[in-house]
C-alpha cells in the first residue's frame, strides 16, 4: 500500500468545515503527510460546483481525499479508509463492543447533528430562523452524545485513547459554539474538548490554522 | 428483554433505518424479536422509558450480547464485526469506501432531511414535504451518480452490501412519500427492482412485516 514513490495524498478542504476538520485531525492524528488545497464553499456560490473541482470530485463535495490514486468523499468513510490502509497510530479499538461507541458517537454526530446545521441547509432555512433551528438540532444531538460519553468515555470520547469519536466531537463543539448553543449541559463534552483543544493535532487542523482562514479570524 | 441467543430490535415497522438493520439481521441469520416502537402516532421514542433504551431518542436499537446498540451503521458494522459471515462488505479497502460513500450519502446526506422527526419544525404540511423532497431528490442525484460506476448487479459489484441495505429502504420511502419517478435515475431503478425481489428485503419489508407489528402495539 505504501511506497516511496507515492505521491502525497491532497486533501479538498475548506478551513471552517466541520467535515473537512474532521479528516485533518485523523490524518494528522496518523501522522499522515498530505497537501491541502482550499475550496471555497461561499465564494461564487461555491468553489466546490466550478469545472477544474468537478474534474478532482464530479459529486462536488468537501471534503475529498485524493490518495492511493483515488479520490474519496464523505469524512466518515475517508477516515475508515485510512485506518484500513495506515493502520499506524489506530484511532479504532480493537475490542468489537468498543468499536461500536465509537461509531455511535460518530454517526449520531455526522448524522444526527451536522446535516442539519450545515451551511446549504441553513441557506435553505433562511437567515431568520437558521440559528433557533441550529440550536435545537446541535443541543437534541449533544443530549445523546453526553448520554452515550456518559457510559463510555474515559480521558476522552471512548476510553483512554483518541478515536474517530473524537474526530468527530471537537468540529461540532465549534460549531455549537458559533451559534451560541449553551454548552453548561454538558460538562463531558467541554472536558473532552477542552482537553483536546491543546493536542499538536487537533491545533494544527482548527480552523484558524489553515491557508483558507481569513486573515482577520486566524489567531 | 433480550435474554438468551435471541436479540431484541427497537424499530418502526416503517422505518428507513430500522429497515437497513432488519435485512441485516435477516441476512446474517442471526434470530431476533422486533418491538414496535411508533414514531408517528404515539411517539413513543420520545418517552422517558424509550431514553433508557435509547438516549438520542431515534429507532433503531439493538439489544444483542448483553447489551444496546443505536445507530443504524454502528449496528451494522457490530454485526459485520462479531458476525462476519455471511459479509455484508467487500473484500478491499477501496471498494469498502465505495460501499460506504454510499451509505453515507443516504445515511447523512438523504436520511436525517426527510426524517418524520422534521416535521413539528417545518411549519405547514406543505412545507414539510417540500423540504423532505428537495433533499431528497438532490442526494438520490450523488447516489445516482456514484452507482453508475460503483454498481455491478448490486451498488458495490455483484455482492450484497450494507450500500444495498441502505439503498432500498430510502428509495422505498421516495416512491412512497413523494411519489418519486425513478426513470430519472435509471441505475437506481435498475437496482431497486431487482433487489426487491431478494428474500433479505421481501421478507423484511414493511409491508410484509406490518400486520405483526401493529398487533403489538398496545
Amino acid at each position: 500500500m505504501s511506497g516511496d514513490n507515492e505521491q502525497k495524498p491532497v486533501l479538498y478542504s475548506y478551513w471552517r468545515s466541520s467535515c473537512s476538520w474532521r479528516v485533518r485531525i485523523a490524518l494528522n492524528l496518523k501522522e499522515i503527510p498530505y497537501d491541502i488545497k482550499a475550496v471555497s464553499l461561499i465564494k461564487g456560490g461555491g468553489e466546490q460546483h466550478c469545472n477544474e473541482y468537478r474534474e478532482v470530485n464530479p459529486m462536488e463535495q468537501v471534503p475529498s481525499l485524493c490518495i492511493d490514486g483515488h479520490t474519496i468523499i464523505e469524512s466518515l468513510t475517508i477516515m475508515h479508509y485510512l485506518e484500513e490502509t495506515r493502520p499506524q497510530r489506530p484511532l479504532m479499538p480493537q475490542d468489537c463492543f468498543k468499536r461500536a461507541k465509537v461509531r455511535e458517537i460518530c454517526e449520531v454526530i455526522s448524522s444526527g447533528i451536522q446535516p442539519l446545521q450545515n451551511l446549504i441547509v441553513l441557506i435553505y432555512v433562511g437567515e431568520e430562523k437558521k440559528k433557533e433551528w441550529a440550536q435545537h438540532w446541535i443541543m437534541r444531538g449533544f443530549r445523546a452524545v453526553e448520554k452515550l460519553l456518559s457510559a463510555s468515555a474515559g480521558k476522552y470520547c471512548v476510553g483512554d485513547e483518541i478515536t474517530l469519536a473524537d474526530c468527530c466531537l471537537v468540529p461540532q463543539v465549534f460549531n455549537a459554539r458559533r451559534f451560541h448553543v449553551d454548552l453548561r449541559p454538558f460538562p463531558i463534552i467541554l472536558r473532552i474538548d477542552r482537553e483536546l483543544e491543546n493536542h499538536p493535532a487537533f491545533r494544527a487542523a482548527h480552523p484558524s490554522s489553515q491557508p483558507d482562514c481569513p486573515p482577520e479570524v486566524a489567531k | 428483554m433480550g435474554l438468551g441467543n435471541r436479540a431484541t430490535l427497537y424499530a418502526f415497522w416503517l422505518s428507513s433505518c430500522s429497515w437497513r438493520v432488519r435485512a441485516g439481521l435477516q441476512f446474517k441469520g442471526i434470530p431476533f424479536d422486533e418491538e414496535n416502537v411508533d414514531i408517528v402516532r404515539e411517539k413513543r421514542h420520545l418517552t422517558e422509558q424509550f431514553r433508557t433504551i435509547n438516549p438520542a431518542q431515534k429507532v433503531p436499537a439493538l439489544v444483542i450480547d448483553g447489551t444496546t446498540i443505536i445507530e443504524s451503521m454502528a449496528i451494522l458494522q457490530y454485526l459485520e464485526d462479531t458476525r462476519p459471515e455471511p459479509t455484508l462488505m467487500p473484500n478491499t479497502p477501496l471498494l469498502r469506501a465505495r460501499m460506504r460513500e454510499i451509505c453515507e450519502t443516504i445515511v447523512s446526506g438523504i436520511q436525517p432531511l426527510q426524517n418524520v422527526g422534521l416535521r413539528s419544525r417545518l411549519g405547514s404540511k406543505e412545507q414539510f414535504q417540500s423540504f423532505t423532497k428537495y433533499w431528497t431528490e438532490r442526494g438520490l442525484q450523488t447516489v445516482e451518480d456514484q452507482l453508475k460506476s460503483t454498481s455491478g448487479h448490486y451498488c458495490v459489484g455483484d455482492q450484497i452490501t450494507m450500500a444495498d441495505l441502505c439503498l432500498v429502504p430510502q428509495v422505498y420511502n421516495a416512491i412512497n412519500r413523494f411519489n418519486l419517478d425513478l426513470k430519472q435515475h435509471p441505475t437506481i431503478h435498475k437496482l431497486f427492482e431487482n433487489l426487491l425481489k431478494e428474500d433479505i428485503f421481501l421478507k423484511t419489508h414493511p409491508e410484509n412485516i406490518k400486520h405483526r407489528m401493529i398487533k403489538n402495539v398496545e
